[in-house]
């Protein structure tokens, strides 16, 4: 089943599908290793509702629930 | 024989704890041309050749999408150093592979350091370094910075692969890319070679980055139109086979070959699912509920800690040494080697007190970056901008300006150099535009000189009013200079969160030295020049004799030639505009030269003669208006200079002051015309 990043709660496990949108924020997403495969998994939301905080590839990384929204995951 | 390498790494990899390491304190620390992204260089103690060493802005990668990337990639391929020193976080090991990965496609020999041993030790993990040689063809050594270990085998074994020229020679020694992809690549390089070798480049590399689509590479190289042609035809075969656009595709590609090798490399002890001290703290810290006021706290405490009792004490330490203490000894030297009355005044008024008014914020500056550099090395920053990001993407900026926009209702001149923590060029320049807004503790004299003259029975509301002003302003003005001047893609917001680490006492008093030196060198020629100018012009009159009254100087013509530019806010009396002036030194000068132009004397905020006096020349809503202008027009001379220092750019730092000082105007004009419709004049 496809989503969102977004659609995810803190403590989901999921797997990366593809990244959508282009230009900046794609790259600088894929360069942080968000690509197909990586294993990610929320960590939680910031006290003020945006962003998010992600555990990936072994490190926590976060950006805004926009960004989540490009990111499909399953 | 000389060398140059390059210390290329990910931020938070231990990059600038090597770089000291390396080369001690002979440093040379500045920005790169045009751009304000530090430089930084030394030269390598310990070794007999001259080698220098170039620390590369911290960066994740070599796409050309950020000023820090493409002043990397550009010093990389453009200067080529003899070795790139490649520091990666071995604790994070995936991530910071990346770059390497891309490093080495540059045709110039890279040495891998990786650092962070003691971490990946302390986890119990174990790094097969011979499999990780193995399958990127490069040295790589394990280092421990923070304890200096391994440090200097690094430099050694560079300087072993830049004196064999076999390395230099070396082809692209690792495979990362799937058959489809080298299998397109060969072919390219061929064609787009002779354009590569005009240029030095590796034919390799430009080939993937035609391939690729960069800008930045096709405009360098001037490739013809129709070599771009046969470049589309490649990329396009390519999309068509995997299905995806070709920076995906690549940038896939790269991640799996790193996963790949890792997994061969390296035996984590454990995977991941158990909680580090690390994540227990960050529960904690960035808690839904707890988030919020510890934040609070935290602040507080570094607000208190450099604009507090001890703040203050430096600086009135240092105004007590500097104007009295050095004034007494030099003026009775002047006075005993019988000097004119005009060099005295030169030196002791012009050149000591311009210093000093430099001098007094370089201990506040360290304390600032002391803090700040504690809230950077243990990660506190990071989650600072994670939990304060919701607030500021309102003015379109990101989390991280909260600190230097804080750090402004204490003093702007340290607060806009703590805008340095701001990668994004954008937002660092509008942040520097509107912290000035954020009230600085030297204003306050004069606030609450006209609060107790004008509104003796609710000085508190009017000025916290004043304050609430700086905000708003600040925030339109955060709407409206995004919309039309600092306009363009709104940076990402994708940020590293790193492990909370305890910072070395070494690394921050060297940020804390290096911040305090920068200030009194590049500030300082700027302000000095700008004291001794102001100080011609209050002190001269127009056919150049000393004056006593600055009323009758240069600077008082100029205050009453002001008049009709400052009348249809209500100060029309030439007394406010020289004041006004004046107060370009230091806001809190204003009050002193009002005491001295109404004739009180010698004054301080409090004095009732002056209050008095003052209601001969303004009304409550005169008084208010000429407080609101206080606040917004240009900053005092030391934050112009750090403002010069920090934009790096004349025309950047003429547009601040000429908006802040244009802002001002404005709403002090609102003010008192809107005050007098409704009937408050």
């Amino acid at each position: 089943m496809n989503k969102t990043l977004k659609e995810l709660k803190p403590g989901d496990k999921a797997v990366i599908k593809s990244v959508m949108g282009e230009g900046a924020v794609k790259r600088r997403l894929m360069d942080m290793g968000v690509t197909r495969g990586a294993e990610v998994l929320v960590r939680k939301v910031a006290p003020l509702g945006d962003p998010i905080e992600v555990n990936i590839r072994g490190y926590e990384l976060t950006f805004r629930k926009s960004e989540a929204e490009n990111i499909i995951v399953e | 024989m000389s060398y140059t390498f390059a210390l290329v790494g990910n931020p938070n990899c231990g990059k600038t704890t090597i770089f000291n390491e390396i080369t001690g304190s002979t440093q040379y620390v500045g920005n790169w041309p045009g751009v304000t992204v530090e430089k930084k260089e030394g030269k390598a103690r310990k070794f007999k050749e001259e080698i220098k060493i170039v620390d590369l802005p911290g960066i994740y990668s070599l796409s050309p999408y950020t000023m820090e990337e493409i002043i990397a990639r550009d010093y990389i391929v453009d200067q080529r150093p003899d070795v790139v020193i490649n520091i990666v976080d071995a604790s994070n090991i995936e991530r910071n592979l990346y770059l390497t990965t891309q490093l080495i496609e540059l045709g110039i020999p890279v040495v891998v350091a990786l650092n962070m041993m003691d971490v990946v030790n302390a986890r119990q993990d174990r790094i097969d370094t011979q499999k990780l040689i193995h399958y990127l063809g490069v040295p790589v050594l394990l280092v421990t910075a923070n304890k200096g270990a391994g440090v200097k085998e690094v430099v050694e074994k560079a300087l072993e692969v830049a004196q064999s020229a076999a390395a230099r020679e070396a082809d692209i020694p690792c495979k990362v890319f799937d058959q489809a992809i080298e299998q397109s690549l060969g072919k390219l390089q061929t064609l787009v070679k002779p354009w590569a070798q005009a240029k030095k480049y590796n034919a390799r590399w430009v080939s993937l980055k035609l391939l690729e689509g960069d800008e930045k590479v096709k405009e360098k190289l001037d490739v013809p139109v129709t070599l771009m042609a046969e470049v589309k035809t490649y990329r396009e075969g390519l999309e068509h086979e995997y299905d995806c656009d070709i920076e995906t595709v690549v940038a896939d590609n790269r991640y799996r070959f790193i996963s790949n090798v890792v997994s061969k490399a390296i035996k984590k002890k454990n995977n991941g699912n158990t909680l580090t001290l690390s994540d227990k703290i960050d529960k904690v810290v960035t808690n839904r509920i707890l988030a919020i006021p510890i934040f609070l706290a935290v602040m507080f405490a570094v607000f208190q800690a450099s604009f507090g009792p001890v703040g203050s004490f430096t600086i009135d330490w240092i105004d007590v040494f500097i104007n009295e203490t050095i004034a007494g000894v030099l003026t009775s030297w002047l006075e005993a080697g019988g000097a004119a009355e005009w060099l005295k005044a030169l030196i002791i008024d012009g050149i000591l007190a311009g210093m000093g008014s430099m001098l007094v914020f370089v201990p506040q500056i360290m304390i600032v970056f002391f803090f700040l550099s504690i809230l950077e090395d243990t990660g506190y920053m990071a989650r600072a901008a994670f939990i304060m990001d919701r607030v500021l993407r309102k003015l379109g900026l990101s989390g991280k300006s909260f600190i230097p926009m804080l750090m402004g209702f204490g003093c702007s001149t340290p607060a806009i150099m703590a805008s340095r923590t701001l990668e994004n060029e954008k937002d660092r320049r509008l942040t520097i535009i509107l912290t000035p807004f954020m009230s600085c503790g030297a204003r306050l004299p004069v606030y609450a000189l006209f609060a107790a003259a004008f509104f003796a029975q609710n000085q508190g509301v009017i000025i916290f009013s004043i304050y609430m002003l700086g905000i708003v302003v600040a925030v339109l003005s955060g709407i409206i200079l995004k919309k039309f001047v600092l306009k363009g893609e709104v940076a990402p917001f994708v940020m590293e969160l790193p492990p909370y680490r305890i910072p070395t006492l070494k690394g921050i008093t060297i940020h804390m030295l290096d911040r305090g030196k920068g200030f009194v060198k590049k500030a300082g020629t700027v302000i000095f020049a700008a004291a001794v100018v102001i100080w011609f012009l209050q002190t001269f009159s127009f056919s150049f004799q000393m004056v006593q009254d600055p009323g009758d100087s240069i600077m008082g013509g100029i205050g009453k030639l002001m008049v009709p530019v400052f009348a249809p806010l209500g100060f029309d009396d030439w007394r406010a505009a020289v004041a006004l002036l004046t107060g370009v030194v230091a806001k809190e000068v204003v009050v002193a030269t009002l005491g001295i132009l109404t004739d009180v004397g010698e004054v301080t905020e409090d004095s009732v003669e002056l209050a008095a006096a003052l209601q001969v020349y303004f009304t409550p809503l005169k008084a208010y208006a000429f407080m609101a202008f206080t606040l917004l027009y240009m900053p005092c001379v030391a934050a112009f200079g750090a403002i010069k220092r920090e934009m790096n750019s004349w025309k950047w730092t003429l547009f601040t002051v000429a908006y802040q000082t244009g802002v001002a105007w404005i709403v002090a004009l609102l003010i008192y015309q809107v005050g007098r419709l409704v009937g408050l004049g």
